[in-house]
């Protein structure tokens, strides 16, 4: 059979200022009952190009055709118009109103009765297999349910050309597989589906075929059938890239925190954290696994200090054993006191009889850093304020789903947010510049951040640079326990990549790496074991070694019993 | 004694029922309006001139009618409310500037324009003879007493003011021009990619809004105190506490109606009780703002998303931005 044509763009050219150029004469055809998949590292255009079909820009130069004719689109109800609807990757949905509401609105031509808005939603959810409950509101839903919402507001408007971006970034595996479910019944249907996505296996899976796109410039379409996965990565990249993550043995494995018991309460009662309790030792990687709001940013801020917890204990080992006694104490007092409590050995290991020595022999010998720590101090979090933990050298880097919300300041330059870790430093009534300067001038050259001076505020780079930045200034800051979430969301394939070795850098350097994620594939080839968290709880700690998606999958929403198997 | 209080209390609500209107339909645009006051004054302004416009054509001022009267002063309070919302709405809509720097901005613009014209340029003549008219437009204003005269004992305006509030609350919750409204101030992003056209919105409703709130103005001049001027500068006044009164309302005109009376009894349980110390006075006109921060204080702690303030109040919206 042959196919029809629904969608042509040709020779689509889009810029942003007389800097940034989106997209650069991209060329692209959409077959009827086809699902196309959209593939290019991030910052490459592929959300501009979509967002141009969809009415939210507007192309500077070339055509859009639907079914052969020029059409032009100036907003989101020209699209509507044209049958094409996106569901973008933050949900546009208003919290307060129920699915049928938010199907309703901005809907002109039909009159506003909720009733048959709500029939026509149960008939819409036979047909393509989705689940949905009329009565909730979209803040009382999951991520998945806000995405079913998102589906059927355009297939209400009678949608032919669907485009998802990024449709499965925030979902569990058994969601994304019902989502794929239903995005195959619509392309039965005849429906044409544009998916826009960073994951090469779901590219694999879902699509008919995969259009490439680098830097604002189409590469090639090709048929999925006939590419791989490697094939594809090079397009993407331009370049042959290794794919593999290099997960060395864990060395040096001490003990550097221990969790008991801890639970964490919303001011309602509500347990966020239930009773749970693990270990993290150094120079391992510990992957926290879980639906999005399964308690993983509530463990991270309560281990950072950043929130009280109700009850539990938080052990740190704080990493001094083998250390001079002048990387931490410089008076003499402090040391003194050290010396009673029989803390310190010399340089040959042997104990030093402090009796017999005169204080400036001490001072002397603390300078030259020949008296050394005997064990790790162990230090209980609980009494500590959110600066001491972070001093102690448990740092945490937290990418939240605005990605610039926590931990970075948009407006600021480069330097001034490094300035943000630093600015105590220092005796003086003025800030030191140069120390954040030079910082902020290595973080750009070591992690190749792409900005155009240290300068630069923050809030213009792409998500990749500022998660470069956030993660970077942390490291930098050689801490004994490196918590980071979601430090890849968004992030292409590079600069990805990127980031889990400077994750696997540190963890050879006996950090104690705690790393929350979302892609299943990274967290089981990244860690060295897996934390599973459940509605608060901890449903398993498997090896990261010999675990499967599914069992990780299954324990995500397994819900209940704390039971912990290792 | 309390007939007079009631009365009074229903009067001084309604002024601020008109306020409370006109700002909940901003707010549920997501503009934040405190040229509100301003907006009431000027409003107050263009009521007046139309009433001595009109009366001044007339070659017998005590034959008026009071519909022309009550017409031309809601014309001209609807007009010079809504062109000053208009300087509000070009400034933050179009141009994208700070609301709050912008509402505080018209408010003192409009308090001074409106004296400087009251004073200089309005004919007040005529005021008294209008003020009386407009007061007793309605049958069941004279020779009743009692609950009769407290319920149906009110001019024209008060019972405008309840169905203008009972028809936003009807749009609001029933229409589908309410429901793209609350959806621009929930989430303007979410609401413009489901094709609805922001900019249309949000001018219809300040210009609306604001044009509401100026009938609240005129209506104390001419109806209230009868067309005496002295006592305008309490518009401004009535303005912030209508802007209280908005979070008060939870946002709901409905609620406002019950809610204005209220504040409108707190207010001049003042001056009513006349056998006070200036202190208690004061403290009694205090009243409405410290209920209005019990609310607030009541309502985030109840934490239902339906109670709280339109999620993208006060924030501009520009499509392009990254």
């Amino acid at each position: 059979m042959e196919k029809t044509v629904v969608l042509q763009l040709k020779n689509i050219t889009k810029r942003f200022g007389s800097k940034v150029l989106a997209n650069n004469n991209v060329s692209l055809d959409v077959y009827k009952g086809e699902i196309l998949s959209i593939l290019g590292e991030n910052g490459c255009g592929k959300t501009t190009l979509m967002n141009m079909i969809a009415g939210i820009y507007y192309p500077d130069s070339g055509k859009i055709l639907i079914n052969g004719e020029e059409v032009i689109i100036r907003s989101p109800r020209d699209a509507f118009e044209h049958k094409i609807g996106m569901i973008h990757q933050h949900f546009k949905l208003i919290d307060i109103f129920t699915a049928a509401q938010n199907v309703a609105l901005g809907i002109e031509n039909e009159k506003y009765n909720l009733k048959s808005v709500n029939n026509r939603i149960k008939e819409m959810a036979q047909k393509y297999g989705f689940n949905i409950n009329l009565d909730k509101k979209i803040y009382e839903m999951s991520v998945s349910e806000k995405q079913t919402v998102e589906i059927l507001k355009v297939l209400y408007r009678g949608a032919d050309i669907l485009i998802l971006d990024e449709p499965t970034a925030v979902l569990t595996p058994q969601e994304i597989r019902s989502l794929f479910n239903v995005l195959k019944a619509m392309k039965d249907d005849g429906k044409s589906i544009i998916i826009i996505t960073h994951k090469l296996n779901e590219v694999m899976e879902i699509s008919d075929r995969v259009t490439v796109l680098r830097k604002g410039e189409h590469i090639a379409t090709v048929n999925t059938a006939q590419t791989s996965e490697k094939e594809l990565t090079e397009m993407m990249v331009g370049e042959k890239i290794d794919l593999n993550i290099n997960r060395t043995e864990p060395v040096d494995s001490k003990l550097r925190l221990s969790v008991s018991g801890l639970t964490v309460k919303k001011p309602d009662g509500y347990k966020v954290i239930d009773n749970v309790s693990f270990e993290a030792f150094g120079g391992e990687i510990l992957g926290i696994a879980g639906i999005a709001g399964s308690g993983q940013k509530e463990l991270l801020e309560a281990i950072a200090g950043l929130n009280s917890y109700d009850s539990g204990t938080l052990t740190y080992y704080h990493p001094k054993k083998d250390k001079p006694v002048s990387f931490y104490h410089k008076t003499y007092k402090r040391v003194m006191e050290l010396a009673n409590e029989n803390a310190f050995k010399d340089n040959n290991g042997n104990d030093i009889d402090f009796k017999k020595l005169s204080k400036k022999e001490i001072k002397a010998l603390v300078n030259e850093e020949k008296i050394l720590f005997k064990e790790d101090e162990v230090i209980d979090l609980k009494d500590k304020s959110p600066r001491e933990i972070r001093e102690l050298g448990i740092r945490l880097s937290f990418v939240p789903e605005d990605r610039l919300g926590m931990g970075l300041v948009g407006s600021m330059d480069i330097v001034d947010n490094m300035m943000l870790r630093s600015y105590r430093k220092g005796k003086s009534l003025f800030l030191n510049r140069k120390i954040p300067s030079d910082l902020a001038d290595r973080i750009i050259s070591e992690l190749e951040v792409n900005t155009p001076d240290s300068h630069t505020a923050v809030r213009k780079l792409s998500g990749g640079n500022v998660q470069k930045i956030l993660v970077g200034r942390e490291i930098a800051s050689s801490p004994a326990i490196l918590m980071t979430a979601y430090p890849v969301r968004g992030l292409d394939i590079n600069s990805s990549y990127t980031i889990y070795n400077l994750l696997n850098e540190q963890k050879q350097k006996g950090v104690s790496v705690i790393f929350v994620g979302e892609d299943l594939d990274v967290l089981m080839a990244l860690s060295d074991r897996i934390l599973v968290l459940s509605g608060g709880k901890i449903s398993g700690i498997v090896d990261a070694r010999t675990t499967t998606k599914d069992e990780i999958g299954l324990l995500m929403v397994k819900s209940g019993k704390n039971e912990v198997t290792e | 004694m309390i007939v007079t209080f009631l009365m009074s209390a229903i009067a001084i609500g309604t002024v601020l029922l008109f306020g409370c209107i006109g700002e909940t339909i901003t707010e549920k645009a997501g503009h934040l309006n405190l040229g509100i006051p301003g907006i009431m004054c000027t409003g107050t302004v263009g009521g007046c001139l139309f009433v001595s416009l009109y009366m001044n054509s007339l070659e017998n001022p005590e034959g008026a009618s009071w519909i022309a009267l009550i017409l031309s002063s809601l014309f001209g309070a609807f007009l010079f409310a809504s062109l000053t919302g208009a300087i509000y709405a070009v400034i933050t809509i179009t141009f994208r500037c700070n609301q709050n720097i912008t509402g505080l901005a018209i408010t003192i613009f409009g308090n001074g324009l409106t004296q400087f014209l009251m004073h200089s340029y309005v004919d007040k003549s005529n005021f008294s003879t209008a003020g009386k008219i407009i007061a007793q437009s309605l049958p069941f204003t004279e020779g009743s007493g009692g609950v009769v005269k407290v319920l149906f004992g009110h001019g024209f305006y008060v019972y405008f003011a309840i169905f203008i509030a009972l028809i936003a609350t009807f749009i609001f919750n029933r229409t589908k021009v309410g429901l793209n409204l609350r959806a621009i101030g929930e989430n303007t992003a979410t609401a413009d990619a489901m094709g609805v056209n922001i900019t249309l919105y949000k001018y219809v409703a300040i210009l609306v809004g604001s044009g509401i709130a100026g009938f609240g103005g005129v209506f104390y001049i001419m109806d209230y105190v009868k067309g005496s001027w002295e006592n305008a500068s309490t518009i401004e006044a009535f303005g912030w506490l209508a802007i209280a009164l908005v979070i008060f309302t939870l946002w709901k005109p409905n609620i406002s109606i019950i809610g204005s009376y209220l504040f409108g009894a707190l207010y001049i349980a003042a001056f009513v009780f006349g056998n006070i110390s200036f202190s208690e006075r004061e403290i009694l006109k205090m009243l409405p703002y410290v209920i209005t921060i019990i609310v607030l204080i009541v309502t985030s702690m109840m934490n239902k998303k339906e109670n709280q303030p339109p999620q993208n109040l006060g924030l501009n919206y520009f499509r392009e931005e990254r």
